[in-house]
C-alpha cells in the first residue's frame, strides 16, 4: 500500500467523455493492496470502461462481499453507491438491491474464495435466476489474505508458494455459469487491458446476468514457478478466441490488434459488439459448443479467453417475475395502496 | 527507438527543467529541498558555489528556470525559485566560516577589467587556487552593472556589499576608481591572462528631431539610473515619459516615481505582449501607477526655447507577413503629442571598446565585436577572454556568472598547460531515495498549493524612500509553502528492464498518464500511440529495453510530478527513485573518474 494520496493533478491533454469526464473522475481511493496487484488493474479497466460508456457514476451501484478482490470497490467510481457485504453474500445483496431499484447499473465484485467457496451457492443462484448484473470475479486462486492457500480455483497439480502441490480438483467458475445459464460469459486476463476494458463494457451493456472471469495474478503468493495463476503462465497458455470492440453511438471501444474477420452482435441495448475473431471456428452463440470447447482447452492445459457467450436477446429477473417497471423508491404512496376499489377488483378475481 | 542511456550525463540533466534552463546549472530542487529542511545555509552554500551570489539574484535574476519549470506545464505558475534563492540568502547563518580560504599564491597574475558579475565570478574561481587576481573598475565599489543600474528599491547596497565582499575577501585585488584606459598598456603589463567582463556600458541613443536641442531633459537611461546610484541624481520632473520596453524601462520609471515623478509613463514602440521586460517587472511598474501605453513610435522631442515640453509619436500597428515575421506600419492614426518635463531614453545597450586598440592583437567582426569563442570565451589572443555583456551583449547576470565560471576554467587550463578546447566532463552522482517500502528520503506528497506571492511593502511607503527595498521577501512560512510546490524533478524515474514483470501497476498508479507498454517504433510514431498525448516533444521519450512480452515501456517526461507512486506501486522494484546531482565542472574541479556513477 502507498502511504500519500494519489494527487490530483493530471494530464494537461487528457481526453473527457461525452459528460465532460476524464478517466481520473471515474478513481476511488488509493488502492491499499500489495504493489503489483492484478486487482489494480482490473480496477483500472474497470475505470477506463465506465469512462468509455460515459456513465454518471451516481447510477452506478457496485457491491463486494470479503477478501481482497472485494476491497476493490473502494479504488474505483469514488462517486457511486457501493456495499460492501459479508463473505460471500455479494449476490443476494446485489439481487436485493436489483429488485429494488432496476434503474442502476449492478457492478458485482467478487473473487475466487468469495464466489467459490463461502459463497458458491449464492454465486449459482444470483447467475441462474439471471440478476441483470455484471459479476466480476477477480481470479488469483488463492487467499491472499491468509497468505496464499489455495482456494477453490485453484488447478490440480499447480505448485503453491512453499513448494506444496494441490490435490483438490479446481472449480472452473466460467462452466458452471455457462451451464447455470448466464447470458454474457468471458474470461479475460488482468494483465491484458486491451482484451478485459472492452469485455467490462460489454458486459455493463449486457442485460442479463453477465460473468467475467479475470485471472488476476497474486503477486505476494501466487505468481512463482509452478502457478497456474502467475503472469508468465497466463502469458504463455493464454488461448484467446476473439477480441472485440464496443460500439455505442460515437467512438468504438477499440484496443489494438490485428485486423480479422469480424462478427458483429448487437445487444438488447442497440449497442453493438464488433467481435473480431481469432479463432475462426468459434462461435459465442452456442453454449454448448463452448462448454465443450472450454473443457478441451482446459484439458491440454490452455486458458481460454475472451467473449465465450453471448445471447443478445437475454431476459433478466424483472421481466421473469413481471415487477413493476419503476424503482420501489419512486413509488409514491397512491401506487403502494391503489385503494379498496382494486382491492375489491383483485378479490373478484380470485373468487 | 533504442534504449534510453541514462548513464549520459545530459539526459536526466534535461529532466530537471529549471538547472538545464539555468545557464550557471544551479541545482534547483535540491536548494529547495534544504530551504524546506530549514538548512538555509546548506541551500545557500549549493548557490553560492553555482551562481556566485545568491542574494542579487534571489532579487533580480531573469529567472530563466521558471518558464521552464515543470510546475508550469501541470498548473498555471512555476515554482518561485527565485524569490527561494533569496530565501536561502536571508535567513542563512554566517556562512564566511564555509567560504574557501585565500591560498598561497601561485605566482601567477590574472587581470579582470571591469567589476562586474563576470569579472568577480571568473575571480571567485581562480583566486582560491593561488592566482593573483586583480580587478579593475572605473567606479569605486564592486559590482558592476548590479550597483550601478539596478535602483536600490529592488537591490539593497548591503546584500551587493555582503556577496562581492565574499569574493574580494578570497585575497582578490579591488582597484576601484581605476579605468582601464587602453588594452595595449595593459599588454604590457605581462598578466599571465586578462579577463574582460567590462559589460555593456553605453546606453543606445534615439537621435529623432529636438535630441539635441532638448538635451538637457532628456536622459540615457543606464547614465542616469546610474547617476541615481550614486547619489548625483536625486530628482525629476513631475512629468516624465519612459521610452523602451526593457527592464531597464522599467527601472527608469519605477526610479523616476521616487524622485518626483508624478505622472511617468512608459511608452513602447511593440504591443505590451511583446515587451522585452520580464512580465513581473512589468506588474511591478504597473502597480506603482506606471501606465505601459504601445504600439507609439517616438518621432520627435517638441521643446520651446531649449527646454523640452513633450514628445511625438506616431501611432503604428503590428502586421505579420507569410512567414509570421512582425512588422510595425503606420496605423494611419494622426500623431500624439505627449507633455512631460523629462525624457528617459532605455531603448537598449551597446558594447564599447574604444579602449581596446583594434591593432592590438584582438580581432572584431563586423558587428564591432570582439571575435570570442562561444565555449572556451577566448578572443583572438590566447591570453585575453572576454564574458558577460562584453563577449556577446547584453544579457542577465547569470549569463554572466555562467561565462565567467567557463572563462575561469579556459585561464585555469592555459595556465596549467592544458588544451582549454578539452573541457572535463561534470561529474554525476545518482542515488537511491528509497528507505523502506514506501518511504523515501525526499517529501514526495505532490502539494496542491498555488504559488505564494511575495508580500510588498505598502506602496505609500515605499515610493517615498528610494532606498526602502520594495519586496519584502517570504517568510518562513510562505517560504515552506512555496519549496514544497516543487516537484522534485531531480529524483528520477529509474527503470530495470530486467525486473519487469509487466503487471502495469506504475501505468495504472501514475496520476499523470506518463507511462505506456507498447511496442518499438519510430519516436514520432511512439509519441503517437502514448496513454495521453504528448504535446512537447522536446520533452524525451525514456524507452527500456525489450521485455518478455516483446513490448517497452516508454515514459513521456513531460509532466511527470516525481511522486514516486510507480516507484511504490512496482513489485519488483523495477521503478526506483533515484537522485540526479551534476557537479558542473568549473576551474579547479578535480577530475572525475571515467566511471560514470549513474543507475
Amino acid at each position: 500500500m502507498t502511504y500519500i494520496a494519489k494527487p490530483k493533478f493530471h494530464h494537461p491533454g487528457l481526453k473527457k467523455n461525452e459528460l465532460g469526464y476524464t478517466h481520473r473522475d471515474y478513481e476511488g481511493k488509493i488502492s491499499t493492496l500489495c504493489a503489483g496487484c492484478g486487482h489494480d488493474s482490473i480496477t483500472a479497466s474497470i475505470i477506463e470502461a465506465c469512462y468509455e460508456l460515459s456513465i454518471e457514476p451516481h447510477r452506478v451501484a457496485k457491491i463486494s462481499g470479503i477478501g481482497c478482490s472485494s476491497k476493490t470497490p473502494d479504488y474505483f467510481l469514488g462517486n457511486s453507491h457501493g456495499f460492501n457485504s459479508v463473505h460471500g453474500r455479494m449476490p443476494s445483496v446485489l439481487t436485493g438491491a436489483n429488485l429494488a431499484n432496476r434503474d442502476l447499473i449492478y457492478l458485482g465484485v467478487s473473487g475466487d474464495g468469495d464466489s467459490a467457496s463461502i459463497g458458491f451457492g449464492q454465486f449459482a443462484h444470483s447467475i441462474r435466476r439471471a440478476v441483470n448484473m455484471t459479476y466480476i470475479v477477480e481470479n488469483n486462486g488463492v487467499y491472499g489474505l491468509t497468505k496464499g492457500q489455495f482456494s477453490a480455483t485453484a488447478d490440480r497439480g499447480s505448485k503453491s508458494k512453499k513448494g506444496v502441490t494441490n490435490t483438490d480438483n479446481a472449480i472452473d467458475l466460467v462452466a458452471i455459469a455457462l451451464q447455470l445459464g448466464a447470458t454474457f460469459v468471458a474470461r479475460s486476463f488482468s494483465g491484458d487491458k486491451a482484451q478485459l476494458v472492452p469485455l467490462i463494457a460489454a458486459a455493463i451493456r449486457h442485460k442479463g446476468a453477465s460473468f467475467i472471469d479475470v485471472i488476476s495474478p497474486c503477486i505476494a503468493f501466487n505468481n512463482h514457478a509452478g502457478s497456474t495463476k502467475s503472469f508468465d503462465y497466463v502469458r504463455e497458455h493464454n488461448d484467446a478466441v476473439n477480441r472485440l470492440d464496443v460500439l455505442v453511438g460515437r467512438d468504438p471501444i477499440s484496443v489494438d490488434y490485428a485486423p480479422g474477420s469480424v462478427q458483429v452482435v448487437e445487444q438488447h441495448d442497440g449497442s453493438k459488439i464488433a467481435l473480431r475473431k481469432i479463432d475462426a471456428d468459434y462461435d459465442p452463440h452456442d453454449r454448448l459448443g463452448a462448454m465443450t470447447f472450454l473443457q478441451k482447452h482446459a484439458a491440454k492445459g490452455q486458458i481460454v479467453t475472451g467473449l465465450l457467450y453471448v445471447d443478445p436477446d437475454a431476459e433478466d429477473l424483472h421481466e421473469h417475475l413481471d415487477t413493476v417497471e419503476t424503482p420501489l423508491n419512486r413509488l409514491e404512496a397512491d401506487d403502494l395502496c391503489p385503494g379498496s376499489a382494486v382491492l375489491d377488483k383483485i378479490n373478484a378475481s380470485l373468487r | 527507438m533504442k534504449p534510453t542511456d541514462i548513464a549520459a550525463p545530459d539526459y536526466f540533466h534535461k529532466v530537471v527543467d529549471c538547472q538545464w534552463a539555468c545557464p550557471a546549472h544551479t541545482p534547483v530542487p535540491e536548494y529547495i529541498r534544504l530551504i524546506a529542511q530549514g538548512r538555509y545555509s546548506d541551500a545557500y552554500m549549493i548557490n553560492w558555489k553555482s551562481n556566485v551570489f545568491p542574494g542579487i539574484l534571489g532579487r533580480t535574476c531573469d529567472r530563466p528556470c521558471e518558464p521552464a519549470c515543470r510546475r508550469g506545464r501541470v498548473e498555471e505558475t512555476p515554482v518561485a525559485i527565485c524569490r527561494l534563492k533569496r530565501v536561502a540568502a536571508d535567513f542563512k547563518d554566517d556562512i564566511k566560516q564555509r567560504l574557501p580560504r585565500p591560498s598561497p599564491k601561485n605566482g601567477k597574475r590574472i587581470a579582470l577589467v571591469g567589476g562586474g558579475p563576470a569579472s568577480l565570478t571568473v575571480a571567485r574561481d581562480l583566486a582560491p587556487l593561488g592566482y593573483h587576481c586583480t580587478v579593475f573598475d572605473a567606479d569605486p565599489e564592486a559590482g558592476g552593472m548590479m550597483r550601478s543600474q539596478i535602483p536600490k528599491f529592488r537591490l539593497p547596497n548591503s546584500v551587493i556589499d555582503e556577496e562581492t565582499g565574499y569574493i574580494l575577501d578570497l585575497g582578490v585585488e579591488f582597484k576601484g576608481g581605476h579605468r582601464i584606459e587602453s588594452m595595449t598598456a595593459l599588454l604590457a603589463d605581462k598578466y599571465d591572462a586578462i579577463f574582460v567582463g567590462s559589460g555593456a556600458p553605453r546606453g543606445r541613443e534615439l537621435d529623432i528631431p529636438g535630441r539635441k536641442e532638448a538635451a538637457a531633459n532628456i536622459h540615457i537611461g543606464i547614465d542616469w539610473l546610474s547617476s541615481v546610484s550614486f547619489g548625483h541624481t536625486n530628482k525629476i520632473g513631475r512629468r516624465v515619459i519612459v521610452l523602451g520596453g526593457g527592464n531597464t524601462a522599467m527601472d527608469c520609471c519605477r526610479t523616476a516615481r521616487r524622485l518626483g515623478g508624478e505622472d511617468v509613463k512608459v511608452i513602447v514602440r511593440s504591443g505590451f505582449e511583446e515587451m522585452k521586460a520580464s512580465p513581473w517587472e512589468k506588474e511591478d511598474a504597473i502597480h506603482e501607477d506606471i501606465p505601459i501605453l504601445n504600439y507609439m513610435v517616438p518621432v520627435a522631442f517638441k521643446h520651446v526655447a531649449g527646454k523640452l515640453i513633450g514628445v511625438t509619436f506616431q501611432k503604428v500597428k503590428a502586421e505579420y507577413d507569410a512567414k509570421g515575421r512582425r512588422s510595425l506600419v503606420p496605423s494611419g492614426e494622426p500623431d500624439q503629442t505627449i507633455p512631460c518635463d523629462d525624457v528617459l531614453v532605455a531603448v537598449g545597450q551597446e558594447n564599447a571598446f574604444p579602449w581596446i586598440e583594434r591593432d592590438c592583437g584582438i580581432e572584431f567582426d563586423k558587428w564591432n565585436m570582439p571575435k570570442v569563442d562561444p565555449k572556451t570565451f577566448v578572443s583572438t589572443n590566447p591570453k585575453v577572454f572576454f564574458g558577460g555583456d562584453a563577449a556577446f551583449g547584453p544579457k542577465n547576470i547569470i549569463w554572466a556568472v555562467a561565462h565567467g565560471h567557463d572563462a575561469a576554467l579556459s585561464i585555469h587550463r592555459l595556465l596549467s598547460g592544458e588544451d582549454i578546447n578539452e573541457r572535463p566532463l561534470p561529474e554525476v552522482h545518482v542515488t537511491s531515495q528509497k528507505m523502506g517500502i514506501h518511504e523515501w528520503s525526499y517529501d514526495n506528497d505532490i502539494s496542491p498549493e498555488k504559488r505564494f506571492k511575495v508580500p510588498h511593502r505598502d506602496k505609500v511607503v515605499a515610493l517615498k524612500d528610494i532606498r526602502a527595498e520594495v519586496e519584502l521577501g517570504y517568510d518562513v512560512k510562505l517560504a515552506l509553502g512555496e519549496a514544497h510546490r516543487c516537484l522534485n524533478c531531480d529524483v528520477q524515474t529509474v527503470f530495470s528492464t530486467s525486473l519487469c514483470i509487466e503487471c502495469d501497476a506504475c501505468v495504472d498508479i501514475c496520476p499523470m498518464d506518463c507511462i505506456t507498454f507498447t511496442e518499438n517504433g519510430e519516436e514520432v510514431d511512439l509519441r503517437q500511440r502514448l496513454k495521453a498525448p504528448s504535446p512537447h516533444p522536446d520533452q524525451a521519450l525514456y524507452v527500456s529495453g525489450d521485455l518478455k512480452t516483446g513490448r517497452v515501456m516508454v515514459k513521456d517526461e513531460d509532466v511527470c510530478l516525481h511522486c514516486g507512486l510507480c516507484a511504490e506501486r512496482c513489485p519488483t522494484g523495477a521503478w526506483d527513485m533515484q537522485k540526479y546531482l551534476i557537479d558542473m565542472t568549473h576551474a579547479g574541479s578535480s577530475c572525475p573518474t571515467k566511471s560514470r556513477s549513474a543507475a
